[in-house]
């Protein structure tokens, strides 16, 4: 019964989405108040009745309904329950089922946080977000209902891919979906200005914190992920360049370049169009991942689903959508202005620069990621684009984007003169230098590659404290006044402060790790040791370990420096019973400096393990530098002036406010 | 035209490729050595290192070659499945035991049993790359002239093996 009640309630909620689509949006259009009055409760309707499937799916999932289909593919009697309630999400049908609750989710607490807003505004942003919400439906009832029957019923379920029981992987996908479908929010916001003609500082100022939000959730997403990976996959590597991780990270470069252009937007009404087009291009890259992933376009370890019948739907989705957005883009935009003109060395220049770097690391991503497809579809051969492409293009691009963080946020709005600047920060820009190179003769040895990467890092660091030397003990200033000068800059300012030092410490991270990494491939039985960058790691012993649902070698390994016990390790080599999947555990021991990394290999015919054991460098640095990042956006988007209740109706006020 | 509208042609044609991506399979790879002759190989058996093989002594008859080393996790998924179809003796299998230690091979046949006819010996993977490996393991089926007729990356499954080998060797022979 209860499937069949989920599924029930996914019909209705596809009716209700479609009253809320249609009503809303043709209300605002023709004025029609009591239509647009729908909206919010249509809304919320709409979301209680997804989060009631939603729980119906997990309920199955938690009685071991094996008759139900998706729960026979994707769980096992012996799975505990938390992986069980995670499972819900393991597979294709229940990721849709959790990609359309995050998107009422969002539209539920735009209903709710958007009392100040004009009630046209609303009706129409909900009614985006309905119609979205609608198709979503449709693609889950029309080709992947997670309510299916089999009958009759599975002895016993295929068990949860054994990738997935992790717990890092029980919190990514919601993460990432939480970030992708958050886009949505900025989405309907460009898609409302663009119905309505006005885009203001106003309209600005409310995106703002939506944008923001989501991008903090995509943000922990993909860090967790690349996190995930390092310690599931048994690889040592963080980042694979792998379609659906490029997927996920395309929306997020747009995102940062979106957060940045509606900064310029709100403060100097400038790059208007610029952030409609962002806004679009963000979600729109949300969409484009989810076809990536589910269509079976393209190869990778992530592919749940090949089914055409599913890829021609998104395809088809993607036109209705996207298409539609950008014809409404090209007959609205030019109504929308291009806003105010600024200096050629400004605020303004610097960020622009910011957003074409971003903009062109993203079509070089998306370039990458569909460059096999583009040949083969032409009937020119296969050929696949690995890291080589990615690293190189991306580093390139990369380089000039962190040299004008370092200089941007010094520079002064609409015109600004780049001698004074410039001198302000030559020391600055020299000390970074510097140090950049005797980090490397700390290290060992100097590399080009990361010298060039660690002077970029110390240079935003030393931007960063110029600026706010000069903010908080100006020439002249008593240091007593630090206190109260901190708290006169607006939690905005302090955010993007804090998100840069992010970027800063992740790109430490990355160039510290590039260079410094040591890995090495050993044989090794009971009793051998070896010895890695002054660590001795000796192998104590290997024995069989029972899991709930797997059976593992488990070795003891110990980690010596100097003579002295570090720690021990645990990796693990499991083959889980279902799927019969070999599945490699690594044990890894992090500190500030540098991580020891130990995956087990295979088991020789003598008896010997091959062992692989890393050390690395500084590589916690990366995930707490998106962290950081993450903690950055908290603080911006806490900032009390988007909590402001007047503003309805201001639409130069704004302007007036600007933190400098 | 408005400079506003080229986003939208930008994404129309990216659209056209994702329509044509959806035809095509991104697992299949093809192998420029189809319909073409194997190539020249010339090495010893993995049981009788004193005796020489090479490609000319293979002529004359239809026969799989199946690419396989001790150290491959992936070969000992399609094992079972070579063993039992080498059981049926309706084409002779030949292993060729890549980039490994012979004694480590031959324990391994020991252990997992034994579907091929012989073993061929590459012990520093020339010949794998001259047969453009991949990756470990491979199957190629070779017709009575010495001509590659078809190649499969990875395990063998039973799907591929009674869809595509079997009618493919049954063929062949004729």
């Amino acid at each position: 019964m209860i499937p069949e009640l989920g599924h029930l309630l996914l019909l209705l909620a596809l009716a209700v989405s479609l009253v809320t689509g249609v009503f809303s949006i043709a209300g605002a259009q023709k004025g029609r108040a009591d239509w647009m009055a729908l909206a919010r409760p249509t809304t919320w309707v709409q979301a209680w009745l997804i989060v009631l499937s939603y729980v119906c799916l997990t309920v199955s999932f938690v009685q071991h309904d094996f008759s139900v289909l998706y729960v026979a593919s994707n769980s096992n009697s012996a799975l505990p329950l938390h992986y069980r309630i995670a499972a819900v999400w393991g597979g294709h049908e229940g990721s849709l089922l959790l990609w359309v609750l995050m998107l009422n989710l969002w539209a539920v607490s735009m209903a709710w946080f958007s009392r100040s807003l004009p009630m046209t505004f609303v009706a129409r942003i909900l009614g985006v977000m309905g119609l979205v919400s609608a198709g979503f439906l449709l693609f889950m009832l029309l080709t992947s209902n997670p309510f299916d029957r089999l009958l009759p019923a599975a002895p016993d379920g295929r068990d949860l891919n054994p990738l997935l029981q992790d717990p890092g992987m029980v919190l990514h996908p919601p993460m990432l979906y939480m970030g992708y479908v958050g886009f949505s929010v900025a989405f309907a916001f460009a898609i409302a200005a663009l119905l309505g003609g006005n885009l203001d500082a106003t309209w600005a100022r409310w995106t703002r914190p939506w944008t923001t939000a989501a991008w903090i959730f995509l943000t922990f997403g993909i860090g967790l992920g690349s996190w995930w990976a390092y310690n599931e996959l048994g690889w040592g590597g963080w980042w694979f360049w792998d379609p659906v991780e490029n997927a996920s990270f395309m929306p997020w470069l747009v995102g940062t370049a979106l957060i940045h252009s509606l900064a310029v937007t709100e403060k100097r009404g400038g790059f208007k169009v610029w952030t409609v087009m962002l806004a679009i291009m963000a979600f729109s890259l949300s969409l484009l991942g989810t076809f990536l992933v589910r269509s079976g376009v393209l190869s990778s370890v992530h592919a749940f689903a090949t089914d055409p019948k599913r890829g021609l739907f998104i395809l088809a989705f993607l036109v209705i959508v996207i298409g539609s957005s950008l014809a409404l883009f090209a007959w609205r935009a030019p109504k929308v202005g291009l806003g105010q003109r600024f200096g050629v060395f400004s605020r303004e220049s610097m960020l622009l620069v910011n957003n074409m770097m971003l903009a062109v690391a993203c079509g070089a991503v998306l370039l990458g990621t569909l460059y096999p497809l583009f040949l083969d579809a032409l009937g020119l051969g296969k050929i696949s684009v690995g890291p080589p492409y990615f690293d190189t293009v991306f580093g390139l691009l990369m380089a000039p984007l962190l040299l004008v963080m370092g200089i941007g946020p010094l520079a002064r709005w609409k015109t600004d003169e780049p001698g004074p600047l410039l001198k302000r920060v030559g020391f600055a820009f020299f000390a970074a230098g510097a140090a950049a190179f005797a980090t490397g003769a700390i290290a060992g040895h100097v590399s080009p590659v990361a010298t060039g990467g660690l002077w970029l890092t110390y240079w935003i660091v030393a931007g960063l404290l110029v600026d706010l030397k000069a903010r908080l003990l100006p020439a002249g200033g008593q240091p007593g006044q630090v206190v109260d000068r901190a708290r006169k800059i607006p939690r905005a300012m302090w955010g993007m402060f804090i998100a840069h030092f992010g970027v800063a410490a992740f790109s430490f991270g990355v160039a510290m790790v590039k260079t410094y990494d040591v890995e090495r491939d050993v044989k090794m039985t009971p009793g051998a040791s070896t010895e890695v960058e002054g660590y001795v790691f000796k192998m104590e012993g290997v024995r069989d370990v029972q899991g709930p649902n797997y059976v593992a070698a488990r070795a003891t390994i110990t980690v010596e420096k100097g003579g002295q016990l570090l720690t021990t390790l645990y990796p693990e080599k499991r083959i889980y019973r279902v799927q019969q999947n070999p599945m490699t555990e690594a044990a890894v021991d992090t500190s500030v400096v540098r991580d020891l990394y130990v995956s087990m290999g295979e088991q020789l015919p003598g008896g010997d393990w091959v062992v692989r054991v890393q050390v690395k460098p500084f590589i916690a640095w990366i995930w707490k530098g998106c962290l950081i990042m993450m903690l950055g956006g908290i603080i911006a988007a806490s900032d009390r002036r988007y909590r402001a209740k007047q503003a309805s109706t201001v639409t130069g006020g704004a302007l007036a406010e600007g933190a400098r | 035209m408005s400079r506003f509208v080229w986003p939208l042609v930008v994404f129309l044609v990216l659209v056209v490729f994702l329509a044509v991506g959806l035809k095509l399979d991104p697992r299949e790879v093809p192998s420029p050595l189809i319909d073409k002759p194997a190539p020249a190989f010339r090495t010893t058996l993995l049981s009788r290192p004193e005796q020489a093989v090479q490609r000319e002594d293979m002529l004359g008859k239809v026969w799989i070659l199946n690419v396989w080393a001790s150290w491959c996790v992936a070969c000992r998924e399609e094992h079972p499945l070579l063993v039992e179809y080498s059981k049926k003796g309706t084409v002779p299998i030949y292993g060729l035991n890549y980039k490994d230690d012979p004694k480590a091979g031959l324990e391994w046949l020991r252990r997992y049993g034994n579907p091929y006819t012989e073993s061929l010996v590459d012990r520093d993977g020339r010949i794998g790359i001259d047969f453009g490996v991949y990756g470990v393991p491979e199957t190629f089926v070779i017709d009575r002239q010495g001509v590659i007729r078809f190649k499969h990356i990875g395990p063998v499954t039973p799907q591929v093996l009674s869809e595509k080998i079997e009618p493919l060797v049954r063929k062949l022979n004729g």
